[in-house]
């Protein structure tokens, strides 16, 4: 029976880098993953890291963009500890081994990047996320001994004391099958965000809302969910990413006609203006006619402006993803785009140190909500995020272990949990398959839950959601083995993904106005004087049977007013 | 602009089913499913999973090439289940059936999910895979060239797949060999300019016997990755810096047999193979094979000997005398070397940038593959006169 002072959940950047900070700071500390670390979705973050490091550059700078690009609904304490701390992390990172790519002076090299003032994003190719995981799984491997790693082990929920405090998890050993308690002074939640929930996504098969529900459940409240970000640039073909690195480096979007577009929609920044922006941008030409391919449902992203040495040095990874999933050589034409779910914004709600309300519980990531992104993530923000505040959420969690007991755990909750999977195990085959479930949940809310929303698609959305949820209580499994029974993995994180749905589709219904990722076509206006407030969802006493409540909480302001966001 | 749209088509899976609890041998489980052809075999087995049979045991996660997870031999080659067309993997199939099986070298747990901790990751440790910083840590950045971080960036592109190791000819025979992806995880290292222990790790990688020395440059590694990190190509380079550059003399004898081969085809224009162990024990001297150290190495290989003059594989004059070829193309072979040798530094290929773009910058007459490492002039720089 595992017993840590801080025990982390997740084994991305988020989870790896507050193990370190953990381990550090003196406490005992475990990360636990359902997947091996290298294999967590931050392997696929592409363009690189944002820090204020370049000689004319300023954090304050770096701040303000990122407060503009949430549309002024980032807390701005929160803005101004991640910008400020980025340098001296991107740095920490560069001396532990990070191969960034430098300049012709030997010092780091930077990029542009979307809703940037300034080239401030330092990269590694176009493989960052998985430069930066490698490496940390690296400095695991070296501090094996003040860091337990338990890879391939699914949690199952968090556990409780008696007074309903977080006191570590109950997880499943996936590849015996066993159930183990596992307990912590302070857990910390770090297992990312749920894309999963639609189809297509650019998210990994893996990113199913676990951390966000299971805190959900024993009550922690949800803050921004309604805030979903579609990545201007995905794969027509199959929902793949392409970096905004792409377009950092020089390419430029075309509509059928061959316009540059953007210039109508954001005449400074062009291809470079900000994620919600340019996606809506690129989803009303489509709407409108404009679109290419057969379906005209499509985008021409062309990359052949950028030299195509550098391409080959730079974007290696999307010239592969090209030629292996569109069979498009992108040194040479154009590549067929359009936006695509990539990232939530919303998540578990926590303060600058990643404590969420409920005691014990932490969270950083994107399973978190600080909130830094506010309605809308800056490309080459989300490593950032994970980074400071997963290293901020492991330094403040072995602090507080240092002067607390360990708590002891509710009876029963261990049986419980070994109950349920029994319990879908057992089920006959009766009700529907999982995966039809899931299919169903993906092009729902990729229909109703987009880029652009309405009351009406969006009710029929939560109508489909909570139909969902009936039936995802019968959907049987076909594997009824102990050692590596992903079905049944597969039938739990179908529940969670149903939690983050329900409750992205109750926030986005609440929000009665555009800001950000959400662009209500039957309220089209920013409306700062009702909306400039976050949306917190959580259960409420009854718990499930009662079903999301909404309340709300403020922005925090220091520097920057609310204005007019224009690109 | 290649348009992409193609019909779904029927395409048959046969995937080697193994249940550990069952108490079962493995078997071959079929299933038809239907997709546009260049879907990837990854995505035929999640709908064989969605639709009929939810308990196939794969790891996946990315679906796009990134995180390594879906390594699995397609119709008996390597690779990312993620990674394979299907039309490509029918055309490869021996019956127009795609088979899929577990990779090999590493243990199988349950269907095509194997053990890589218990291979893989044991080897990623015996490399000591993690910075060992120069020290005084600057306050700012390691000012390094800019070619050096790209050029480190090829071994770091590799995603930890175990294609290579599952393949690995070397490692079948010898279990204990460190292993494509684990030495090219080192070369990662050797190959940073921020890395302090650069002679350490190659003294260590030379020295023992199951290390850099103990890859049999079958190619294997090369062709199964995913992600061209070339680990054969980043063993080669190691065994260059080992040698060239840093001047090792391992107990392996594998700087004394690279000088060997290199010296005896610069001295005869052909491999003389009967005088390379002696060369490669007693050094780059007729006499040298009278070494006492080189004499019990060399009477080790005498029943060898035998048995290759004896089976006509070699004939004793080609065994005393070696190859002759005309003096013209011995003096091109010299011409080679001068070459190669004249130069002021090595020529590295920088393997990141991918071979097409070498093709435009490189003159004709030294153009060497994108495979790097296995050329006549790449050996030629390592020879150690």
């Amino acid at each position: 029976m595992p017993a840590h002072d801080v025990l982390i959940i997740g084994a991305g950047l988020a989870g790896q880098r507050a193990a370190l900070a953990a381990a550090q700071g003196g406490a005992s500390v475990a990360i636990v993953s359902k997947v091996h670390p290298v294999r967590s979705h931050s392997v696929a973050a592409a363009g690189g890291i944002n820090a204020a490091i370049s000689v004319d550059d300023d954090w304050h700078s770096h701040a303000y963009d990122t407060v503009k690009g949430s549309d002024f609904l980032g807390d701005q304490d929160a803005i101004e500890i991640m910008c400020s701390e980025a340098p001296a992390e991107v740095m920490h990172l560069e001396h532990i081994g990070v191969t960034f790519h430098r300049n012709e002076q030997g010092l780091l090299d930077l990029r542009a990047f979307g809703g940037a003032s300034m080239k401030r994003t330092a990269y590694v190719a176009d493989i960052t996320g998985q430069a930066i995981l490698h490496v940390l799984y690296e400095q695991l491997m070296r501090h094996h001994e003040t860091v337990d790693r338990f890879e391939e082990w699914f949690v199952t929920s968090l556990l409780r004391d008696e007074r309903g405090r977080c006191c570590g998890v109950i997880a499943r050993d996936v590849r015996s099958g066993r159930m183990e308690v596992f307990h912590a002074k302070n857990t910390i939640l770090a297992c990312g965000g749920a894309g999963q929930v639609y189809s297509p996504t650019t998210n990994a098969l893996i990113v199913t809302g676990d951390g966000i529900a299971q805190a959900y459940r024993i009550g922690a409240p949800l803050m921004d969910m309604e805030m979903v970000q579609y990545h201007p640039t995905t794969l027509v073909e199959n929902g793949l990413l392409i970096t905004e690195g792409a377009r950092g480096e020089g390419a430029v979007l075309l509509n059928s006609e061959g316009e540059r577009f953007m210039e109508k929609y954001a005449p400074n920044k062009l291809d470079l203006a900000s994620r919600d922006v340019v996606s809506r941008a690129e989803q009303t030409e489509i709407l409108e006619g404009r679109g290419v391919g057969a379906n005209k449902d499509g985008i021409y992203l062309d990359i052949t402006k950028v030299p195509r040495k550098r391409t080959l040095e730079a974007l290696r990874e999307i010239v592969n993803i090209g030629k292996d999933f569109a069979g498009v050589d992108i040194t040479r034409e154009p590549i067929m785009i359009r936006p695509g779910q990539h990232y939530i914004m919303g998540g578990v709600k926590t303060d600058v140190n990643g404590a969420t309300p409920i005691e014990g519980l932490y969270a950083a990531g994107e399973v978190a909500c600080v909130s830094v992104h506010g309605g809308n993530r800056l490309g080459a923000n989300s490593l950032l995020d994970t980074l400071i505040f997963g290293r901020r959420a492991g330094e403040h969690a072995a602090a507080r272990a240092l002067s607390m007991p360990m708590p002891s755990a509710a009876n029963g909750q261990l049986n419980d949990d070994v109950a349920a999977i029994d319990a879908i195990l057992a089920r006959d085959h009766s009700g529907r398959r999982i995966s039809e479930i899931k299919r169903e949940l993906g092009e729902t809310m990729n229909q109703y839950v987009a880029v652009y929303r309405e009351q009406e698609g969006l009710e029929q959305a939560l109508g489909v959601v909570k139909r969902l949820q009936e039936e995802a209580a019968s959907a049987y499994v076909d594997d009824h083995g102990t050692v590596f029974n992903q079905d049944v993995l597969g039938a739990l994180e179908l529940g969670y993904m149903l939690d983050c749905a329900e409750a992205t589709v109750v926030a986005a219904i609440e929000r009665k106005e555009s800001r950000g990722a959400q662009f209500r076509t039957d309220f089209p206006e920013r409306n700062d004087e009702q909306w400039l407030k976050h949306i917190d969802i959580s259960l409420g006493a009854d718990g499930a049977a009662g079903g999301p409540q909404i309340s709300y909480s403020p922005v925090t302001f220091t520097q920057w007013q609310p204005e007019e966001r224009k690109y | 602009m290649a348009e992409t749209h193609h019909a779904p088509e029927q395409f048959t899976l046969r995937v080697r089913r193994f249940d550990p609890e069952s108490g079962e041998a493995p078997y071959w489980d079929e299933h038809t499913i239907e997709l546009e052809p260049h879907r990837s075999v990854l995505e035929g087995i999640l709908q064989a999973k969605a639709r009929f049979d939810g308990s196939i045991g794969i790891r996946c996660s990315c679906r796009a090439a990134i995180c390594g997870s879906c390594g699995v031999r397609i119709n008996g080659e390597p690779g990312l289940a993620c990674h394979t067309h299907l039309d490509h993997a029918r055309a490869s199939a021996k019956d127009g059936v795609i088979e899929i099986e577990p990779m090999g070298n590493m243990p199988v747990i349950k269907d095509l999910i194997v053990d890589m901790d218990a291979v893989h990751w044991k080897k990623i440790q015996r490399v000591t895979p993690w910075l060992l910083a120069k020290q005084p840590v600057p306050e700012r950045e390691y000012v390094v060239a800019k070619d050096a971080m790209v050029d480190v960036t090829q071994s770091m592109a590799c995603i930890q797949c175990g294609a290579c190791v599952s393949d690995c000819l070397a490692m079948e025979v010898d279990p204990g060999f460190i292993g494509p992806a684990a030495l090219a995880k080192a070369y990662r290292f050797v190959g940073d300019p921020r890395d302090d222990r650069q002679r350490e790790r190659l003294v260590d990688l030379s020295e023992d016997p199951q290390g850099i020395f103990d890859c049999t440059h079958c190619f294997k590694c090369v062709e199964a990755c995913p992600k061209d990190v070339n680990p054969m190509g980043q063993i080669m380079r190691l065994r260059r810096i080992a040698i060239s550059d840093q001047h090792i003399v391992d107990a392996n004898n594998g700087e004394r047999h690279e000088a060997a081969l290199t010296t005896l085809v610069r001295d005869y224009g052909l491999l003389h193979e009967a005088e390379l162990p002696p060369r490669s024990y007693g050094g780059n001297s007729w006499f040298g094979k009278f070494h006492p150290a080189a004499g019990k190495e060399l009477l080790s290989l005498l029943p060898t000997a035998v048995k290759a003059i004896a089976r006509g594989k070699i004939g004793v004059k080609l065994a005393l005398f070696g190859h002759k070829i005309p003096p013209a193309d011995l003096q091109a072979v010299k011409r080679i070397y001068q070459t190669v040798e004249g130069r002021p530094e090595r020529y590295e290929l920088n393997l990141y940038i991918s071979g097409e773009d070498e093709e435009e910058r490189t003159p004709v007459g030294v153009t060497v593959g994108g495979d790097g490492g296995e050329d006549p002039a790449a050996a030629g720089e390592g020879s150690g006169s």
